[in-house]
C-alpha cells in the first residue's frame, strides 16, 4: 500500500512569544527571583543569621557585605536570598494552589446540580468580595502564624477569585458553535470541559496567576510587616524592611535593598501578565 | 466645461494602508452634485474604508497615506481637526450598517439626532427638536412626534435604519454616504428602507456614496457604479453600462453570481423517507402542559426523503434556527415526534439519543469562526468525530481526514493549520468536512452561507449539491436568502412567526406562491433589473398574515 | 426595576449574615481561651472558671454565635478584652477618623484616577499614555506601606514639610488638619490611583472601538466629547464596580497607612486587637469593614442598574 500520499504530520513549531522588550526584561527579572528562591540558601554568602559585624550595624555596602549589614549586624544580602524562597515561593504556591482549586470547583459546581452551583457562586462572590487584608488579620488572629497556615489561609482567600475567573471565561467560551457542535456529536462532560473549554482559558488562567501572584506578594509582604506573616528567625522581604525601619532615615542599604527587590519583583510580573493579556485580546 | 459638469466629489490617486499594506490602491473617481455613486464589491475590497476617508476619516489601523479628496473646494485631507469637526455631520453625514450598534444604547435616540445639529450650532435646540420630528415623518417612522424618546433596545432595526438617515439629514448635508445600509435588514424591511432613501436622496438631491455588495440593491439606487476589488477600482461606469454591459471580468463574475441559479437536482419522490417530523412544538423557557415559556414553533411537520433537500425559509425571528437546534437535540422540544431512518428520535431529551441517532444526524452551523475550536489543528478538528464514531486512529484516521479534505476540495497541506489561518469560504468546508466525517445520512445546514461573499456562497452551494450526488445525503437546509433556497432545494416550507404558512416545490413557489407572505417574500428579493424597486412598491403589498 | 434592586438588597443582608458568620468561626477557631489569656499568669481556676462564665465561654460554641449574632442585631458588639470598654464605645471614637481618612483619599484619589483613565484612553500609545501607564503598574506594584514609608521619608524626614506622625486627635484648626492629614491621604491615594487609573483605560478604550463611538465622531464630535458623552455613560457601571473594587484595595491599604503614620483610626485599632487577641473588638473591626466594603459594592450594583436603560426600564 502506498501510504507516502498522506504528509505526515509535522512536529509542531515551537513559538516564542513575541513580547514586548519590557516585558522581556520583566521575564528575565522573575527567573533571576525564581532562581534566588530555589537556590538562595545554598548560594548565600553568608549565614543569614550570623552577625557579621556586630559593631557595624546598618553599615554601608563593603566588599565582605555587598549590600550592607542590618540593624543587628547580619549581613542583608544573605537575609534578602534566603528570604526569596518566602516573598518569591509563597505566593507562587499559593496563587498556583487557588488557581488548580478554583479550577476543580468551577468545574465540579457545572457538573453537578445547578443549585449547588448557584449557592457556592454566591459563597465565592462573598469571600471575594471582603477586604483581603483585613479577612486576612482575622484569619491569622484564629489560626496563628505559621508557614502552613499561611498558606492555607491565602489559598482559601483567593480560591473566589480564580474561580470567578475560570467561570468567567469558561462561559465565554461555552456560548461557541464548537461546544454546540461537541454536544451535538454526543460528547461527555469531561470530553467537552478539558478538550474544547480548557485548552481557550489558558492563557486567561495564566494573566489570572499572575495578577494573584502581585496581589498576594503584597499581602504577604504586608502582614510581614506588621510581624503578623512570616514570623522570625526567618524573614521575608515584608519583615526585613519592616525590621530594618530604624535605618530609612540613614538611607540604610539594609531598607532600600529588601524594598527594591519587592519592587522588582512585582514590576517584573506586572509586566509579563500585561504581554501575555495583550496577546490574549488580539487573538 | 460648465458648471454643471464640474465634478462635485474628486477623489484621485487615494491610498490607504493597513498594517504595512495597501488595503485601498490608487483609488480615484467623481461624482457630480447630486450624483449617487455605489462603491461595490466583495468583503476586504476597501469599500467602506474609501467612503470613510471622504469625511477625512479612517478606522483605528488604518492611514491615509497618498491621494487627494476633493469635496466641493475643499481639499478633505488638508483640513485642520477642527475644520474637520464643522465638515463631518454638516456637510457630509453617514448612515451606518448596523443602526442598532451606531445608536448609543443608553442615550434617547431624539437626543442623538438633535446632538447632530446643536453640536455644530447650525439651529437652536428648539429648531432641532421639531426638524427631528419632521424627518421622522418624512421617513416614514410610526408616531413621529414620540418615536424619539425610545431608546435603540425599543426600535426595530428597520426603523432604527431610517432613524440613522434622519440624523445624517438633519444639517441638510450635501453629502451623504449609506454604508451597507439596509444588509442587516430582512428582505421585506429592506424593500420599505430603501424604498425611503430613494425618495429622500431624490427629493433633497444630495450627492451620495452608497456602499454595498448587493448589485440588486444597487442597481435600484445608483447613477453611476465603481466596481472595487482588493482595494483596487475594477470598473467605472454609468449603472446601465455596468449592469448590462460589464467590461471587467471580475464584474461579469458579481453579475453572473447574482443571477437566479438552479442547480440541477434529483428527483425522488419515490425514494423512503430519511428524516420525519409531526407536530413539533418547541421555544424557550421551562415548558408546562407541553408549552415552552417562550413558544417559537408551532406544529411543524415536514418529511426528507433520501438524496433530497427541503429547504426552510423565513425571516429574522421566524423560528427557523430553532426547528434546527431541537432536530440537533440541543433544545428540546415540548411537543411532536420525529423519525429518523425509521426509528424515533427523541426530540425530548438528547441524552437519550443513540450514538447512531447522532452519527447519522449531523448539523452545520452557520459562523464557522465559532464553530471550530481555534486551539485544534484542522486535522485534530476533522479526526474527532472519526475516532468517536467511527474508531479511526493513527494512520488510517489521517488517511481518512485527507480524503474528507479533497472531498470539500481543500488541498491536503490546510490539515495542520489552524482554523484561524483559513479563509471564511475555506473555514465553511472544514465546518462541512466535519460534519461529512460522521457519513451522516441527513445534514442540517443552518444559514451556511450568509456569512459569506456571493461568489464563494455559491461555490459552497454548489459543492453541498455535489456531495448529495455522490454520498446521497438529504439536507435540511435552513436559510433566509430565497436565492440559495431556489438553488438547491427540492422543497421549499416558508416559515412566518414559528408557523408554516406554505410549502411547495422551488418552481411552484417562486413562479405562483399561493400565500401572501411568500409573495411579499418572493417580490422583496432585488433583482439586478433597473426599476425593480418601483415595480415592487406600485404594488400595495398584501398584509401578512 | 424596583424588584431588581430590591433583590440586591435582600441578597446584600444575606450576605452580610454570610461574613459574620464568617469572621466569628474562623476568629474564633484557635485553641486557647481568651479568659486565660486575659488573666495571665497568675490566674487561679477559680476566677478562671468565673471570668469564662462571665464571658460566656463556658456555652457551646453554637449558642455563642447567636449570642453574638443577636448582640449585634442590637448594636452590642460586647467587651473589649483589652481594656474593658464596651466595643461599641471604643470603635465610635475611631471610626470617625478612618472615615475621614478613606473619605477624602477616595475624593482625591476617584477624580485624579478617572482624569488619567480618560486623558490615556483619548491617545493610546501616545508619550502621556505609556509614561500613565508606567506610573501606574509602578503605584500599583508597590506594596502601600512602602510608599507610606517613602512618604515619610521624603516629605517628613529629608524636608521637613510635613509631621511624620498623624495625632489627628490633636488638631484644632483647619490648617493643622491639612498639615496632618496630607501625607496619609497621598500615600492611600497613590496606590488607589494606579490601580483605578488603569482599570478606566482598559474599559474606556474597549469602549471607544464600539461603533455608536464611531458615529459620533462621524457627526463631527471631538473625541473627548465622543469620549466623555457617549461612551463613557455606557462604562458607568463597569467602572463604578472597578472603582468599588479599588476600594477594596484602598481599605487595605489605611491598614498600614494607619499603622505607619500612628494615626487613630480603626484598622491600626484592628491590627492591635489581633496581636492582644482581643477577639470581640476584632470581631466588631472586621464586620464594620465587610459591611463597609459590601455597601459600597451595592451602591456600584445599584448605580449599574440605574445608569442602564434596558435594565431601569425593565
Amino acid at each position: 500500500m502506498d501510504s507516502t500520499a498522506v504528509p505526515a504530520r509535522p512536529t509542531r513549531r515551537l513559538r516564542l512569544p513575541r513580547w514586548p522588550v519590557l516585558s522581556l526584561i520583566g521575564a528575565v527579572v522573575f527567573l533571576f527571583w525564581a532562581i534566588i528562591a530555589i537556590f538562595g540558601d545554598w548560594l548565600a554568602p553568608h549565614d543569614p543569621g550570623a552577625f557579621i559585624d556586630s559593631w557595624n550595624v546598618l553599615g554601608p555596602m563593603t566588599h565582605q557585605t555587598w549590600l550592607g549589614t542590618d540593624y543587628l549586624g547580619r549581613d542583608v544580602l544573605s537575609r534578602i536570598m534566603t528570604g526569596a524562597k518566602y516573598t518569591v515561593g509563597l505566593p507562587f504556591v499559593t496563587a498556583g494552589l487557588a488557581l488548580f482549586f478554583g479550577l476543580l470547583l468551577g468545574v465540579g459546581a457545572t457538573l453537578l446540580s445547578e443549585p449547588l452551583d448557584t449557592a457556592l457562586s454566591w459563597l465565592m462572590d462573598t469571600v471575594n468580595s471582603l477586604p483581603s487584608t483585613i479577612f486576612a488579620l482575622v484569619a491569622v488572629a484564629g489560626f496563628g502564624t505559621s508557614i502552613p497556615v499561611l498558606i492555607i489561609v491565602i489559598t482559601a482567600l483567593y480560591i473566589p477569585s480564580a474561580y470567578r475567573n475560570v467561570r468567567a471565561a469558561a462561559l465565554n467560551v461555552s456560548r461557541m458553535e464548537y461546544i454546540d457542535a461537541a454536544r451535538v456529536r454526543g460528547e461527555g462532560h469531561l470530553h467537552v470541559i478539558f478538550r474544547e473549554i480548557l485548552p481557550n482559558i489558558v492563557p486567561n488562567m495564566l494573566t489570572h496567576f499572575g495578577i494573584m501572584f502581585i496581589y498576594i506578594a503584597l499581602l504577604l509582604s504586608g502582614l510581614s510587616f506588621l510581624g503578623l506573616g512570616v514570623q522570625p528567625p526567618e524573614a521575608d522581604w515584608g519583615a526585613l524592611i519592616s525590621e530594618n525601619m530604624v535605618g530609612l532615615s540613614y538611607g540604610a542599604p539594609a531598607i532600600f535593598a529588601p524594598a527594591l527587590s519587592l519592587l522588582s519583583l512585582t514590576i517584573a510580573m506586572t509586566l509579563m501578565v500585561d504581554a501575555v493579556s495583550h496577546q490574549n485580546r488580539e487573538r | 466645461m460648465s458648471e454643471q459638469d464640474k465634478p462635485f466629489i474628486e477623489v484621485s490617486n487615494l491610498t490607504i494602508a493597513a498594517g504595512g499594506r495597501d488595503i485601498v490602491r490608487n483609488v480615484s473617481f467623481a461624482a457630480k452634485k447630486g450624483e449617487v455613486i455605489a462603491l461595490i464589491g466583495e468583503s476586504g475590497s476597501g469599500k467602506s474604508t474609501i467612503a470613510l476617508s471622504l469625511m477625512g476619516y479612517a478606522r483605528r489601523g488604518c492611514r491615509i497615506t497618498g491621494g487627494e479628496i476633493r469635496v466641493g473646494d475643499r481639499d478633505v485631507l488638508g483640513l485642520s481637526r477642527a475644520a474637520l469637526r464643522g465638515f463631518r455631520g454638516k456637510d457630509i453625514a453617514y448612515v451606518a450598517q448596523s443602526a442598532a450598534a451606531a445608536f448609543n444604547p443608553v442615550k434617547r435616540i431624539r437626543s442623538q439626532i438633535v446632538e447632530a445639529a446643536t453640536l455644530h450650532r447650525s439651529m437652536s435646540r428648539e429648531e432641532a427638536g421639531r426638524r427631528q420630528k419632521a424627518l421622522m415623518k418624512t421617513m416614514a417612522l410610526p408616531e413621529p412626534d414620540s418615536i424619539g424618546e425610545r431608546y435603540v433596545h425599543q426600535v426595530s432595526g428597520g426603523q432604527l435604519q431610517r432613524m440613522m438617515a434622519a440624523m445624517a439629514m438633519i444639517n441638510t448635508p450635501e453629502v451623504m454616504i449609506f454604508d451597507e445600509p439596509t444588509t442587516a435588514l430582512d428582505v421585506t424591511t429592506q424593500v420599505e428602507v430603501l424604498t425611503a432613501f430613494k425618495a429622500m436622496i431624490r427629493e433633497r438631491g444630495v450627492t451620495a456614496i452608497y456602499v454595498s455588495h448587493d448589485l440588486g440593491v444597487v442597481a435600484q439606487v445608483a447613477d453611476r457604479i465603481i466596481v472595487l476589488k482588493d482595494g483596487e477600482v475594477m470598473e467605472n461606469a454609468p449603472a446601465e453600462d455596468v449592469l448590462e454591459r460589464p467590461r471587467s471580468g471580475f464584474t461579469r463574475s458579481l453579475l453572473d453570481a447574482s443571477e437566479t441559479r438552479r442547480l440541477d437536482l434529483s428527483e425522488g419522490h419515490d425514494r423512503d423517507v430519511v428524516l420525519q417530523a409531526d407536530g413539533v412544538v418547541a421555544g424557550y423557557g421551562r415548558i408546562r402542559n407541553g408549552l415552552p415559556g417562550y413558544p417559537v414553533l408551532h406544529d411543524i411537520s415536514f418529511r426528507i426523503r433520501q438524496g433530497q433537500t427541503l429547504g426552510l425559509i423565513g425571516e429574522s425571528g421566524s423560528g427557523k434556527s430553532t426547528l434546527g437546534r431541537v432536530l440537533a437535540g440541543l433544545l428540546p422540544a415540548a411537543q411532536g415526534r420525529a423519525m429518523l431512518n425509521g426509528r424515533p428520535l427523541d426530540l425530548r431529551d438528547a441524552r437519550r439519543r443513540s450514538k447512531l441517532d447522532r452519527r447519522e444526524l449531523q448539523i452545520v452551523f452557520q459562523m464557522a469562526d465559532t464553530a471550530l475550536n481555534p486551539r485544534l489543528s484542522n486535522a485534530e478538528i476533522l479526526g474527532r468525530p472519526l475516532t468517536f464514531y467511527h474508531g479511526l486512529r493513527g494512520g488510517a484516521r489521517r488517511q481518512r481526514v485527507m480524503e474528507l479534505l479533497d472531498m470539500v476540495r481543500l488541498p491536503a497541506h490546510l490539515a495542520d493549520l489552524s482554523p484561524r489561518e483559513l479563509s471564511g469560504g475555506q473555514k465553511q468546508r472544514i465546518n462541512l468536512a466535519r460534519a461529512l466525517a460522521a457519513n451522516p445520512s441527513v445534514v442540517i445546514c443552518d444559514e451556511v452561507t450568509s456569512a459569506l461573499d456571493t461568489v464563494v456562497a455559491n461555490a459552497v452551494v454548489e459543492l453541498l449539491v455535489e456531495l448529495q450526488r455522490e454520498l446521497g445525503l438529504s439536507y435540511l437546509f435552513i436559510s433566509h436568502d430565497l436565492g440559495k433556497i431556489e438553488a438547491m432545494c427540492n422543497e421549499v416550507m416558508v416559515l412566518l412567526k414559528g408557523r408554516e404558512v406554505e410549502r411547495a416545490a422551488r418552481d411552484r413557489l417562486t413562479a405562483a406562491p399561493e400565500h401572501a407572505y411568500t409573495r411579499q417574500l418572493v417580490r422583496a428579493v432585488p433583482q439586478l433589473r433597473r426599476g425593480w424597486l418601483e415595480e415592487v412598491t406600485s404594488v400595495p403589498a398584501a398584509p401578512t398574515a | 426595576m424596583i424588584r431588581l434592586i430590591l433583590k440586591r438588597l435582600v441578597l446584600g443582608v444575606l450576605t452580610l449574615w454570610l461574613v459574620a458568620t464568617l469572621v466569628f468561626l474562623v476568629s474564633g477557631a484557635l485553641p486557647g481561651d481568651a479568659a486565660a489569656s486575659l488573666l495571665g499568669q497568675d490566674a487561679t481556676p477559680a476566677t478562671l472558671a468565673a471570668l469564662r462564665a462571665q464571658m460566656g465561654l463556658d456555652q457551646p460554641e453554637f449558642i455563642r454565635y447567636w449570642t453574638w449574632l443577636g448582640g449585634i442585631l442590637h448594636g452590642n458588639f460586647g467587651i473589649s478584652l483589652a481594656n474593658g470598654q464596651p466595643v461599641a464605645q471604643v470603635i465610635a471614637t475611631r471610626l470617625p477618623n478612618s472615615l475621614m481618612l478613606a473619605g477624602l483619599s477616595a475624593l482625591v484619589a476617584i477624580p485624579v484616577s478617572l482624569v488619567l483613565g480618560i486623558a490615556s484612553a483619548m491617545k493610546p500609545n501616545s508619550v502621556f499614555d505609556r509614561l500613565t501607564t508606567l506610573l501606574s503598574i509602578i503605584a500599583l506594584s508597590t506594596p502601600s506601606f512602602l510608599i507610606a514609608t517613602l512618604f515619610v521619608l521624603v516629605l517628613s524626614v529629608w524636608t521637613g514639610w510635613f509631621p511624620a506622625l498623624s495625632s489627628v486627635d490633636r488638631v484644632h484648626s483647619l490648617g493643622g488638619l491639612f498639615q496632618v492629614m496630607t501625607l496619609p491621604v497621598l500615600a492611600l491615594s497613590l496606590s488607589v490611583i494606579g490601580q483605578m487609573a488603569r482599570m478606566t483605560r482598559a474599559i474606556l478604550l474597549q469602549q471607544m472601538n464600539e461603533p455608536y463611538v464611531e458615529t459620533a465622531v462621524l457627526k463631527g464630535s471631538s473625541g473627548l466629547r465622543a469620549a466623555v458623552l457617549h461612551a463613557l455613560p455606557n462604562v458607568a457601571g463597569p467602572i463604578v464596580n472597578a472603582s468599588a473594587l479599588s476600594l477594596n484595595a484602598l481599605i487595605s491599604g489605611v491598614v498600614f497607612v494607619e499603622v505607619i503614620f500612628a494615626y487613630p483610626g480603626l484598622t491600626k485599632l484592628m491590627v492591635d486587637s489581633v496581636s492582644n487577641r482581643d477577639l470581640p473588638l476584632m470581631q466588631a473591626c472586621a464586620l464594620i469593614f465587610c459591611a463597609g466594603f459590601l455597601i459600597l459594592v451595592l451602591i456600584a450594583d445599584i448605580i449599574a442598574i440605574l445608569t442602564n436603560p434596558k435594565l431601569r426600564t425593565a
